[in-house]
């Protein structure tokens, strides 16, 4: 990895996250191809994976399911009842 | 359990649910009727079932519930009739990553139990189709604190969503002389390799392994996994001669062949008198003659793995067997394990850039073909992976191939137009 942090690579997929919220299921493999047209060979797989973790560890992200696992922000499900 | 169920299960009225008990078999409604004694939760959980039996329609609603920083492992289930059942108005199940091969010490057992029972329903289920243990009834709030109980004490989230799913492997070197390979090594090796696709779903859909120490496939990889990792050998078929004239003594040269030759699927095996003769060249290592004649048969020396690709049950396209892969490949190093990965790697990165969403990588290659696979993930081919060899020899495959050559013109397939067989049937015979 080149100059690049993993800090860097997660603000950039949040703001993908965040600026596709209601509109877009962002999955994974939409960061990976986002993070490489936007970094190229600066980054590999794995710091994207390390950036997606990091965002999902600290919480500000969270999987969602339905149609293919995404990641979202965190929001309460439709389905949930208290 | 103790059956103390009588007072509860006398007060529920389950008449559908208790069809269920009826026969010989085991019932999840027994058990569960004992529960109910100690737990209104379980009484609940009953009497939506039978309203659900009753009135043919799924009360529950599922959504997504995941334990911080995992993707997957929670199979969050929400009640419509939360009003009326207030008990089970949230009613989610827990997967853990079992141990490989499913073996326990009562410690672990204990642990699973406690959790349960403080926690949740006090339901266990071992195992799911895929292998894990799941923990049945927690709410919100208990999902959470049991999760973190159990992974204070070693247990870890297993798999869901469209993520590798937790790895189950038949029991191996550790108590079956047929195995071919460490199962249970390579169960734990490619689970910690990538517990990552394990916690963080990121592939088009879920990817199984399943992995059997030989063809006899103790842990159902060819129907029910996306790549079945099956123990086999290279060489010669391991005879005990005496032990095979033993074998006839005792049972009798008719008896052999009805019961072992004339059942290879290959007619590679011939009985002499007491002799036995293999033709291992035309064996496909199917294991029925090493079955039945277990101690004066055994698999070969050079032993590794088939890795076969694309099984899984329903949904879109239909069950689908496994196709072979690679159709001989060691498994005794590291190295060998890690050259596994890599190949897995290549073919995770592959489908999921191809690959369409909820598409197993079966139905993925059945859409692109196997040939496009094969180049996508660097696999030369080889003749194994043909699931029925060619029955007409005048079709040439390169006479169906694109110019390779710039300005070569495209042959025309060597054959005639189909045309609709005319067969006159007399009437009346002859």
């Amino acid at each position: 990895m080149g100059d690049i942090s993993v800090d860097q690579l997660a603000e950039d997929c949040y703001a993908i996250v965040a600026e596709n919220a209601g509109q877009k299921k962002v999955k994974a493999g939409d960061l990976q191809k986002a993070m490489a047209a936007k970094y190229g060979d600066q980054i590999g797989r794995a710091d994207v994976k390390a950036a997606i973790k990091q965002l999902m560890d600290s919480g500000r992200t969270v999987y969602g399911y339905f149609g293919g696992s995404s990641i979202e922000l965190p929001h309460k499900e439709a389905a949930e009842n208290q | 359990m103790p059956d103390d169920s009588e007072s509860t299960s006398a007060d529920l009225k389950l008449p559908l649910l208790d069809q269920l008990e009826e026969g010989p078999w085991p019932s999840f409604v027994k058990d569960l009727k004992q529960q109910a004694s100690r737990r209104p939760q379980v009484a609940q959980l009953l009497q939506q079932l039978e309203e659900s039996y009753e009135n043919r329609w799924d009360y529950w609603r599922g959504t997504v519930l995941n334990v911080s920083g995992y993707g997957g492992g929670v199979i969050a289930r929400y009640s419509d009739l939360g009003e009326k059942y207030p008990d089970v108005a949230q009613f989610h199940t827990i997967r853990l990553i079992e141990p490989s091969a499913f073996v326990y010490n009562t410690e672990s057992l204990r642990q699973l139990a406690d959790a349960s029972e403080e926690f949740g329903a006090g339901i266990l289920q071992l195992h799911g189709m895929t292998g894990d243990i799941l923990l049945l009834g927690f709410d919100n709030e208990k999902m959470f604190a049991a999760a973190e109980a159990l992974m204070e004490q070693g247990w870890d989230i297993g798999g869901s969503g469209n993520g590798m799913r937790t790895i189950p492997c038949c029991v191996g070197p550790a108590r079956c002389e047929m195995s071919c390979y460490d199962t249970l090594k390579l169960t734990s090796f490619l689970t910690k390799r990538f517990i990552g696709e394990l916690h963080r779903p990121e592939f088009p859909y879920k990817y199984k392994f399943k992995l059997s120490g030989c063809a006899n496939d103790c842990a159902n990889a060819m129907t029910r996994s996306d790549m079945p990792v099956i123990g086999t050998w290279r060489d010669d078929i391991q005879v005990d001669e005496q032990a095979v004239a033993d074998f006839v003594d005792r049972h009798g040269e008719e008896w052999v062949n009805e019961n072992v030759t004339s059942r290879c699927p290959t007619r590679c095996i011939h009985l002499h008198g007491r002799k036995i003769e293999i033709d291992n060249h035309n064996c496909v290592r199917c294991m029925h003659c090493i079955n039945v004649m277990h101690a004066a048969l055994a698999p070969g020396n050079d032993r590794g793995v088939t890795l076969l690709i694309g099984g899984k049950r329903t949904v879109r396209s239909g069950e689908m067997v496994s196709t072979m892969l690679v159709p001989f490949m060691e498994m005794k190093t590291d190295a060998d394990r890690e050259a596994l990965a890599d190949l897995v790697e290549r073919i995770w990165e592959f489908w999921g850039e191809h690959g369409h969403d909820h598409e197993r990588v079966g139905e993925f290659i059945d859409r692109v073909g196997l040939g496009t696979f094969l180049d996508g993930v660097g696999i030369e081919p080889d003749p194994q992976m043909v699931l029925n060899p060619r029955s007409n020899p005048y079709i040439k495959f390169e006479e169906y191939t694109a110019p390779r050559l710039e300005g070569e013109p495209q042959k025309a397939a060597n054959v005639l137009p189909r045309e609709p067989e005319v067969t006159e049937i007399p009437f009346g015979g002859d």
